[in-house]
C-alpha cells in the first residue's frame, strides 16, 4: 500500500505503532458494548413516536396497554424532570431551557420524536403495548424545508417563530466572573416579497440575518478586486449514522444511578445526565467501555437514556432501551445542511481581498446549531480573505435534530468556499493549487470575527507546507495536463484545502505506581474507536522512561475512579490529553526526584527518571519505581494522593481520594500555557473518472496531506485520515435526506435508502496520506487532532474534480449523484434543482 | 409500506403489528424477530397443528445447544439473547449492513435475517468461535491485532465472519477481490484502506498455519 508513514525523530513510543490493549477483546467479541450488558430482573421498553412533524398531545389513554400482562409501567413527558439550572463543575450557571429538548415530549417537533415510552418483560409485549395506546393530536402548522419556513405566508415551525436570536451576553461587572450562556430566543422571520422573487429563480437570497460578524472593510476589498463572483451552494443534511445506536440500559442502586450507554466521553457524560435528571452528579454512574461510532452524535452519549433511567426508578428493576436503525434515524443526531450564497473579490492573481458570506442553516427543531458560525470561522481561517463579512441565519425545522458531525460547519463551510474557488481560478487563468497556496494560512494565521479591532489567531498553521507535498505526492503539475476525455470517459483531478478545531486545555491526569512497579494510569476520555484514549498515555511513557507494558490503563466506568478528562469531540483529545498526560508525568516525575533525594541525600534535581528507576544523574545511587512506591505509602501526604493540589477537577478529586494510600499517586491539571486557538489542516487532491454514458463516476486515486503537529500513532491517525476523508466523500457522492415535503414524513431512514460510502465506493487501494511532521509549538508534545478536516477535503477535492472533467456548469449543490451529471451532460446546465432542501 | 394517508388520518393507523403480520404473511423474515422475547408472557398460545417445535438443537461453535426459539427468532437474537453469544452485532437488524454476520456450514450469512428454526443440525460459527479453546486467536484475529485494523469495531466481528468465509473459497485473494469478497459489510468509521489490510494479513496468516 501507500507509503504512509510520519517523521518523528527522538521518540521511543510516539510516533510509533503499536498494538492498543483493546484489541483482543474486540477481534474474539469479548468487548461489552451497551447492549451487551444484562442485569438481573431486566426489563425492555419501547418507544412511541410521534406520527407527525409539529403537533400537541391532547389525550393519551393508556389503560388497555397497562392492562396487557408483562407490562409493567408506562413513562410519559408529564414524568420527566422539569428543566433546571445547572451549575457546572467550575461554577458557570446552565440556566434552564424550557425550549431544549427532553427525552420525551407533548410537542413533538418532527415526525419520529419520542412521545412516551412502556416497559415490559420483553420487546415484544411493549411493542404490543405501544399498539394498544391510544393518542389525540392537535396538528400543528410545519415545515421541513427552511426555505419554506422563511417565505412570506409560511408556516411557522415552532409555535413562537422560526429562527433562533442568541442574546448577546452581558458584560461581566468589574471584578465579577462572566455570567453563563443566555439562553436563545426563537423569533419569527420572513422574507420580503422582493426575496421571494429572488428565491423563485433560484438564487438564495441575502435576507435578514440572525447572526453577524466581520473583520477589516469588505466594501474597500471589493474596490480592490479585478473579480468578483457571487456563487450558491447547498450542502446536504446527513445523519451521523453511527454503527451502533445509542441503546441504553439504566438500574438504581442505593440513590445512585448507574447507565450503560454508548458515549464517545465517559467522565463528561456524568455531568450530561446529571443536568438531564436534575441530580448530583456523585450519584451518576456511567459505564461505557466500547462505543460503536460517535462522529459527533454521542459527545455526551443520548438524552434518550434518560428513559430507561426515569422507567428504571418508576418500576423499580433494570430497563434496556433498545434503539432501532430507524429510531435511529430520528433521535441520533445529523449535520445540519447549509444554503450558503458567496460573494468573493479577487486581484488577478488571485489573491482574496473581500468575502462575504450568507448562510441559511437547517438547524432542525432544537438548538441553535453552532454549524452557521463555525463555517465562517473557517472559511475565514482557510482561505485569509483580507476583508470578511459573515451573515446567518438560524433556521428551524420540523425535522430530527441536528447536532455535530465531524467538522460540523467546517466542512460546510468548506463545501460552499471550493466550488468557488475553483471557478475564480478558471477565470483567472491560475492554477488551482496555486489559488489556494496564496490564500493559505500560515503561522499565526487569524481566525473569526475583529473583536475590538482584534482577531483571534490560531497556534499555528503550515498549509502552504501541506500544499507542496501533497502537489508532490499526487504529482499534480503532471497530472494537470493530463486528457480528459477518453472514449465514453472522462477524468478530473480537483484539489481542496480544510481546517478544524483540533485541541482544548485544562484536564487533568491521574494515575498511580504501584509496589509492583507498574503504572495504573486512569482515564475519563471515551473509547469511541479513535484510540485516542489510549494513544494519549503513550506520553507517559515516554516522559518517564518506561516500557509501554508496565503501563495499565483503566477507562469505560466513573465507578472506577476517573479523572475528569476531556470531551472527545472536536478532535480535542489528542491534544488536550497528551497534555495532560504530560503534566501528570512530570508530577511523578518531581514527586520521584524528591522521593530519591530525601533516601539517598542530594536535590531532587540531581536525579533522573528512566528505566524503571530513579536515579543519580550520571548513574550511582538510585530506587526502582516499585521500591519509590512503597516510600511513597510510608510517606504519605501528596506522595500517596492523601494531600492534593487545589486546582483539580471535582471528578478528578473523588478519584484520587479513592485511589490514596495505593502507591506513589500522579495527579496534575494541565495548566501549560498556550498562545492562540489550535486547529489542524489537511489539503486534499483527488481524482475522479466519469462514465459519460452512465453519468456515474468513481473516485481513482486519493492524497491527503495533514498539518497536525506531531502523530502520536501513525496507523491510528490513517485510520483516521481514510475514515473522515470517506465520510467527506459520502457528502460529494450520494448521502442526503429525502423527505415528503407535504407531510413531513422522511423517506430515507435505513443504510439502504442513505447509504454511506461501502469499501467499493472508495479508492481502497489508492489512497495515500502524509503529515507535515512539524510540531505545534504550543502544546508539550506537539500533537494536535485530525477527525475532523479531512471531511471538507474529501468532499471538495471531489467535487472540484468533477467540475475539472465536465466543466463548471454540472451542480450547485451536493450530493452530485449520477442523475444530476446526465442532466447536465444532456442540457448544458447544472442538472440540479438549485434550492429545494431534502430532494 | 402502506400509502400514506392524510395528515388528519395518520394517528397511528398503520400499526406495527399489522406491518409486521403483513412482511410474516409475505415469506420475509420478520422484524419481530428483532423484538426479543425473554419471557413466556404472550407466548402462552396452543401450539397449532403444523406449528414448529419450540425447542431446538443448533450446533454453535462446535458445541450442541439446546435452546427454546420462538418461530419468528432470528438467530442474532438467539445467539445474542440465549446463549450468550454478545459478540455477533446488530446494526440494522435488516440485512444492510452485515454486523450480524455468521458462518452458517462454512457460508456468511446475515444472522439477523435468518430464523434460527431453520438453522437446526447445520454449523454455527460465530466470532466467539474462531479462536482455539486455550485462547489462541484464529490467524484471521491474529492479523487484525497485528495490523491494527478496524476503529470503533462494532461492525469487526461481522467483517472477520465474512472474510473468514470467503477466504474457504478463494483462499489467495487480490486486495480488489477480498474488497469484493467482504463488500456486504458496512463500516461506518470507514477506515476501509486500514481493514482491508488487515484482513489481507488474516488471509496470508491462515495460508502459513
Ligand atoms: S444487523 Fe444484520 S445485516 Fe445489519
Ligand atoms: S470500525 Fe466502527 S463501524 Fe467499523
Amino acid at each position: 500500500m501507500p507509503t504512509n508513514k510520519v517523521n518523528v525523530p527522538n521518540y521511543r513510543f510516539i510516533g510509533k505503532n503499536y498494538t492498543t490493549p483493546d484489541m483482543v477483546a474486540k477481534v474474539t467479541g469479548k468487548s461489552k458494548y451497551a447492549e451487551d450488558f444484562r442485569a438481573e430482573g431486566m426489563l425492555f421498553c419501547k418507544l412511541l413516536l410521534s406520527p407527525m412533524p409539529h403537533a400537541r398531545v391532547k389525550r393519551i389513554d393508556a389503560s388497555k396497554a397497562l392492562a396487557l400482562p408483562g407490562v409493567k409501567g408506562i413513562l410519559t413527558a408529564d414524568e420527566l424532570p422539569p428543566p433546571a439550572a445547572f451549575i457546572t463543575d467550575d461554577g458557570v450557571m446552565i440556566p434552564p431551557d424550557p425550549r431544549a429538548e427532553r427525552g420525551l415530549t407533548n410537542e413533538p417537533l418532527y415526525q419520529g420524536e419520542p412521545i412516551l415510552a412502556v416497559a415490559a418483560v420483553d420487546e415484544e409485549t411493549a411493542a404490543a403495548a405501544i399498539e394498544l395506546i391510544e393518542i389525540d393530536f392537535e396538528r400543528l402548522p410545519f415545515a421541513v424545508d427552511p426555505l419554506v419556513t422563511l417565505s412570506p405566508g409560511g408556516p411557522n415551525t415552532r409555535n413562537e417563530g422560526n429562527v433562533w436570536v442568541v442574546p448577546p451576553p452581558a458584560p461581566p461587572k468589574p471584578g465579577e466572573r462572566p455570567a453563563g450562556p443566555l439562553l436563545p430566543d426563537v423569533k419569527e422571520f420572513k422574507w420580503t416579497d422582493a426575496e421571494y422573487a429572488e428565491y423563485k429563480q433560484g438564487k438564495l437570497p441575502v435576507s435578514k440575518p440572525s447572526m453577524e460578524w466581520s473583520y477589516g472593510d469588505i466594501d474597500a476589498g471589493f474596490k480592490k478586486a479585478d473579480l468578483v463572483m457571487d456563487e450558491t451552494f447547498v450542502t446536504p443534511n446527513t445523519s451521523d449514522q453511527t454503527l451502533e445506536t445509542r441503546t441504553a440500559m439504566a438500574y438504581w442502586q442505593n440513590g445512585k444511578l448507574f447507565v450503560h450507554c454508548s458515549t464517545q466521553s465517559t467522565a463528561q457524560t456524568v455531568p450530561a445526565i446529571a443536568r438531564w435528571m436534575s441530580m448530583d452528579t456523585t450519584n451518576v454512574v456511567v459505564i461505557s467501555e466500547y462505543t460503536g461510532g460517535g462522529f459527533g452524535s454521542k459527545v455526551t452519549s443520548g438524552i434518550i437514556l434518560t428513559v430507561p433511567a426515569l422507567l428504571s426508578k418508576k418500576v423499580n428493576a433494570p430497563v434496556m432501551l433498545r434503539i432501532s436503525r430507524e429510531e435511529e434515524h430520528f433521535l441520533g443526531r445529523a449535520r445540519p445542511g447549509l444554503h450558503g450564497r458567496m460573494k468573493a473579490g479577487f486581484t488577478k492573481d488571485g489573491r482574496i481581498v473581500a468575502l462575504d458570506m450568507f448562510v441559511v442553516c437547517d438547524g432542525g427543531p432544537y438548538g441553535p446549531q453552532g454549524d452557521a458560525n463555525a463555517s465562517g470561522r473557517i472559511v475565514s481561517l482557510c482561505y485569509t480573505p483580507e476583508n470578511m463579512r459573515w451573515r446567518g441565519i438560524n433556521v428551524i425545522t420540523n425535522t430530527p435534530p441536528r447536532g455535530p458531525q465531524s467538522q460540523p460547519g467546517g466542512a460546510q463551510g468548506v463545501m460552499i468556499m471550493e466550488p468557488l474557488l475553483s471557478n475564480a481560478a478558471r477565470k483567472l487563468g491560475l492554477d488551482q493549487v496555486a489559488i489556494r497556496r496564496i490564500n493559505a494560512p500560515s503561522g499565526k494565521a487569524g481566525i473569526g470575527p475583529a473583536i475590538k479591532g482584534k482577531r483571534d489567531h490560531v497556534t499555528s498553521a503550515f498549509v502552504p507546507e501541506a500544499l507542496d507535498k501533497g502537489a508532490e505526492l499526487f504529482r499534480w503539475n503532471e497530472r494537470k495536463n493530463q486528457t480528459k476525455k477518453s472514449g465514453t470517459k472522462a477524468r478530473g483531478i480537483g484539489v481542496a484545502v480544510s481546517a478544524y478545531s483540533a485541541g482544548s486545555i485544562g484536564f487533568d491526569g491521574l494515575f498511580v505506581i504501584k509496589p509492583d512497579g507498574k503504572i495504573y494510569v486512569q482515564t475519563g476520555i471515551g473509547n469511541l474507536g479513535t484510540e485516542a484514549m489510549i494513544d494519549c498515555q503513550r506520553v507517559v511513557a515516554e516522559v518517564l522512561g518506561v516500557p509501554w507494558e508496565r503501563l495499565e490503563i483503566t477507562w469505560g466506568s466513573t465507578a472506577k475512579h476517573l479523572p475528569w478528562s476531556c470531551p472527545s469531540g472536536g478532535s480535542q483529545t489528542i491534544h488536550a490529553m497528551t497534555r495532560a498526560a504530560h503534566a501528570v508525568s512530570m508530577d511523578a516525575k518531581l514527586k520521584l526526584q524528591e522521593i530519591a533525594a530525601m533516601d539517598l541525600g542530594g536535590k531532587p534535581e540531581d536525579y533522573e527518571v528512566g528505566g524503571e528507576r530513579v536515579y543519580r544523574k550520571g548513574g550511582g545511587a538510585g530506587m526502582s519505581l516499585a521500591q519509590a512506591a512503597q516510600r511513597a505509602i510510608k510517606l504519605g501526604g501528596k506522595y500517596d494522593g492523601h494531600e492534593l493540589p487545589p486546582e483539580i477537577a471535582k471528578m478528578t478529586k473523588a478519584s484520587a481520594t479513592a485511589l490514596a494510600g495505593q502507591g506513589l499517586l500522579a495527579v496534575a491539571k494541565d495548566k501549560y500555557k498556550r498562545d492562540g486557538i489550535s486547529n489542524s489542516y489537511v489539503a486534499g487532491f483527488a481524482e475522479v473518472e466519469v462514465d459519460l454514458e452512465t453519468g456515474t463516476y468513481r473516485i481513482t486515486d486519493y492524497v491527503g496531506v495533514a498539518d497536525v503537529g506531531t502523530v502520536i500513532h501513525p496507523r491510528a491517525f490513517g485510520g483516521q485520515m481514510f475514515g473522515r476523508t470517506s465520510l467527506g466523500w459520502g457528502h460529494a457522492l450520494a448521502q442526503k435526506w429525502v423527505y415528503d415535503q407535504h407531510y413531513g414524513a422522511p423517506l430515507a431512514k435505513r443504510f439502504y435508502q442513505n447509504r454511506p460510502p461501502t469499501i467499493l465506493d472508495v479508492p481502497v487501494s489508492n489512497f495515500k496520506w502524509a503529515a507535515v511532521d512539524i510540531p505545534d509549538p504550543e502544546t508539550p508534545v506537539g500533537a494536535r487532532g485530525i477527525g475532523e478536516p479531512p471531511v471538507g477535503a474529501g468532499a471538495s477535492a471531489v467535487l472540484n474534480a468533477l467540475a475539472d472533467a465536465l466543466g463548471e456548469q454540472i451542480y450547485r449543490r451536493a450530493p452530485v449523484t449520477a442523475d444530476i451529471i446526465l442532466m447536465a451532460l444532456e442540457t448544458g446546465k447544472p442538472g440540479d434543482e438549485p434550492l429545494t432542501a431534502h430532494i | 409500506m402502506a400509502e400514506m394517508k392524510n395528515p388528519e388520518e395518520t394517528t397511528k393507523t398503520l400499526s406495527r403489528r399489522d406491518l409486521i403480520k403483513g412482511v410474516i404473511a409475505a415469506g420475509a423474515v420478520s422484524s419481530a424477530g428483532y423484538l426479543f422475547r425473554a419471557s413466556g408472557v404472550r407466548a402462552q398460545q396452543p401450539s397449532a397443528a403444523g406449528s414448529v417445535e419450540r425447542l431446538v438443537t443448533i450446533t454453535v461453535n462446535g458445541q450442541q445447544r439446546r435452546v427454546d426459539v420462538m418461530k419468528q427468532e432470528t438467530l442474532a437474537t438467539t445467539l445474542r439473547y440465549k446463549l450468550g453469544l454478545t459478540g455477533t452485532k446488530l446494526g440494522c437488524d435488516r440485512a444492510e449492513c452485515g454486523a450480524c454476520t455468521v458462518l452458517i456450514d462454512d457460508v456468511p450469512h446475515y444472522s439477523c435475517s435468518v430464523l434460527t428454526q431453520s438453522v437446526r443440525a447445520r454449523k454455527v460459527v460465530s466470532i466467539e468461535g474462531l479462536a482455539s479453546a486455550d485462547g489462541k486467536l484464529h490467524p484471521m484475529q491474529q492479523g487484525v491485532v497485528e495490523e491494527q485494523g478496524f476503529q470503533c469495531a462494532f461492525c469487526m466481528s461481522g467483517f472477520i465472519m465474512s472474510a473468514v468465509g470467503f477466504l474457504k473459497v478463494n483462499p489467495k485473494p487480490t486486495r480488489t477481490e477480498l474488497a469484493h469478497g467482504i463488500s456486504g459489510n458496512l463500516c461506518r468509521c470507514q477506515d476501509y484502506d486500514k481493514i482491508l489490510t488487515a484482513l489481507l494479513k488474516g488471509a496470508e496468516n491462515m495460508r502459513r498455519a
